[in-house]
């Protein structure tokens, strides 16, 4: 219990640090917490100094406008990693968009279903990414542009695992940033 | 007599008097360590662990840690202590033990110093020859009481079987909950957390650096994923890979100067070894296919790897400078996620068999393959650093659970953790 609120307190402490610095780069700029009162009882013979602080990091800022009355999201067959027909028009529009806004960027962000080990799914997702990546560079945008990554089978659009479920999951969303 | 021999003729002896081992679960005495022991032909030492003298006023019960650790391992079968009042000063009644079939006995006392410090002691007996096998005691804050208890069992485990133990190293892990990931280091025991990273978005492949100062791991906390090095003791990271695209699995060199890792830079997913220094990564695999999941031997002599080259994803092995693969899993079309135990003799890896995930153990040497669990949904094994135990994670009753095994699969335990859906386990090194 006292530990608990020991790190209830040291988040809050932390919490207010990461506030006060606001300096956005908490890519590699992280507040370092000391937690020496915790550990300096440790001793010589069995004792660690075993302490691990804890880092909190937040989450990059959601997708920007791109064009209007377009969809972002591209599904996919189960183990395929094409761009169906079906998406060419959906394809085209933003290719068109991204050739006429130099200046715009987007991330290819692919995903996949559940089923597999997490890092062979990051690299599955990366070939949906890819092939979509592909695609919208035949239609002439430049590679500057585009970003493709991959989430794996870490970010789900939907829960479940039934068909339907996983069906939603593997697909790869166009995000403007 | 060696310990060893010791131990192998008091082995058959208890194996004599017990006959054929029944395959049934056993519960231990503590609910949060659920240990299963299954098959037949263990070779294990009945040990009695009596409750430390002081355990019920201190915050940790040091006798109850110390026999699930001991039971978890494997190699020990705990003889039932209820109701035994010893501590390391105490005799053990011999004859008395010897017909509960106890081959050896812990028995030990914690107590609160006027500093707020505690005191443990313990003793350790061999009961078939009646014995004083040496003792310890530690001086710890109440923070550090199952770090003692941990030691104990390190001391125990290595008095009687000659083997280094590995209760007090460490294991890190992932859960989320609420919408928020926590990456935690924790007792081998999986308790004790502590978390080093939260955040918004995943976290996942975390790597203990060889000398277990530095996990490093992929986050998503940028909307991509990238690979940290981490400080555990200070919370400092350094942004190892945040090239474009996307950059994850590292995997450390056995000499901690080089990550192996994926990135996409380059438009598929391929290796590079990235140097700590900084620089620039260097290709090792020149495919059109996926390359993923490196993990080095612990020689230092291989790196293995998936790829799925043949049309499939299996696992083959190269030199740490890249060049020819050699094809490693020949059984099955799914063979993902290998780890290298540090003895170097067992490859441990996931295999789809139907539509499970299973872990699989391979003896190198003979390419012999055994499946050794019986759940469906195996994920991220690692070996403990004496090469005894694997640490997974896996699926129970819907939810994900961390799990540890024995070689030979007879032997599981699943670790309590922290709360929320829980994985991505990777063990720690020895430390001092």
């Amino acid at each position: 219990m006292k530990r608990t609120i020991f790190s209830i307190i040291s988040t809050l402490i932390l919490a207010a640090t990461l506030t006060a610095c606001g300096s956005g780069v908490k890519l590699n700029d992280v507040p370092v917490e000391d937690r020496t009162g915790q550990t300096q009882q440790a001793d010589p013979a069995g004792g660690s100094g075993r302490g691990v602080p804890t880092v909190q990091v937040e989450g990059a800022d959601a997708s920007l406008a791109g064009p209007a009355n377009t969809a972002r999201i591209i599904y996919f067959d189960f183990d395929s990693y094409v761009v169906k027909p079906e998406f060419q028009g959906l394809i085209e529009a933003h290719a068109k968009y991204l050739t006429a806004n130099k200046t715009r960027k987007m991330a290819i962000e692919g995903h996949t279903d559940e089923r597999g080990g997490r890092e062979y799914n990051l690299a599955l997702g990366q070939k949906r990414a890819e092939a979509v990546r592909r695609a919208l560079g035949l239609l002439g945008v430049a590679d500057s542009q585009v970003e493709a990554v991959s989430f794996g089978k870490e970010k789900p659009a939907v829960p479940g695992s039934d068909e339907e479920a996983m069906a939603k999951n593997r697909r790869a969303e166009l995000n403007y940033r | 007599m060696s310990i060893a021999s010791s131990l192998r003729r008091r082995t058959l002896v208890s194996l004599l008097a017990a006959g054929a081992l029944p395959v049934l679960p056993v519960t231990s005495a503590l609910a949060q360590f659920r240990v299963e022991v299954s098959g037949v032909g263990l070779t294990q030492l009945p040990i009695a662990i009596a409750a430390f003298r002081g355990d019920a006023q201190a915050p940790q019960k040091i006798g109850a840690i110390v026999r699930a650790d001991l039971e978890r391992s494997g190699m020990f079968r705990p003889v039932d202590t209820t109701g035994i009042n010893a501590d390391e000063n105490t005799r053990p009644d011999l004859a008395a033990w010897r017909q509960k079939g106890a081959d050896s006995m812990v028995t030990g006392s914690v107590t609160l110093l006027a500093d707020g410090r505690y005191d443990v002691r313990l003793r350790l007996w061999d009961i078939v020859r009646g014995q004083d096998l040496g003792g310890q005691s530690y001086t710890v804050g109440s923070a550090d009481l199952r770090l003692s208890a941990h030691r104990i069992s390190d001391f125990v485990y290595e008095k009687l079987t000659g083997e280094k133990g590995i209760f007090s190293t460490r294991i890190a892990y992932v859960t989320k909950a609420a919408q928020k990931y926590n990456l935690w280091v924790a007792d081998s025991d999986g308790e004790g957390a502590q978390s080093a990273l939260t955040s918004p978005e995943p976290i996942i492949s975390p790597a203990w650096s060889p000398n277990g100062s530095q996990l490093a791991y992929v986050s998503f906390e940028s909307r991509k994923p990238v690979i940290y090095s981490h400080d555990v003791a200070s919370g400092k990271r350094r942004l190892l890979a945040n090239f474009r695209g996307s950059n994850s699995a590292p995997a450390w060199s056995p000499d901690g100067k080089q990550l192996v890792a994926t990135l996409s830079r380059d438009g598929g997913s391929q290796l590079y070894s990235i140097g700590l220094g900084g620089g620039e990564p260097r290709r090792l695999t020149q495919s059109s296919s996926i390359d993923t999941e490196p993990a080095f031997s612990p020689d230092g002599r291989y790196i293995y790897f998936v790829s799925d080259r043949g049309g499939a994803p299996q696992i083959y092995r190269m030199s740490p400078g890249g060049g020819n693969a050699e094809r490693v899993t020949f059984t099955g079309s799914y063979n993902i996620s290998p780890a290298v135990s540090p003895d170097g003799r067992w490859l441990a890896y996931v295999s789809r068999v139907g539509g499970a995930f299973k872990l699989h153990v391979m003896e190198l040497a003979s390419g012999t393959v055994t499946p050794i669990t019986d759940t469906t949904a195996d994920e991220s094994p690692s070996f403990a650093p004496n090469s005894r135990l694997i640490v997974y994670a896996t699926q129970q009753q819907g939810r994900e659970a961390l799990m540890t095994t024995t070689l030979d699969g007879k032997i599981k335990a699943r670790l309590s953790g922290a709360s929320g859906d829980i994985r991505e386990p990777d063990w720690g090194p020895f430390q001092r």
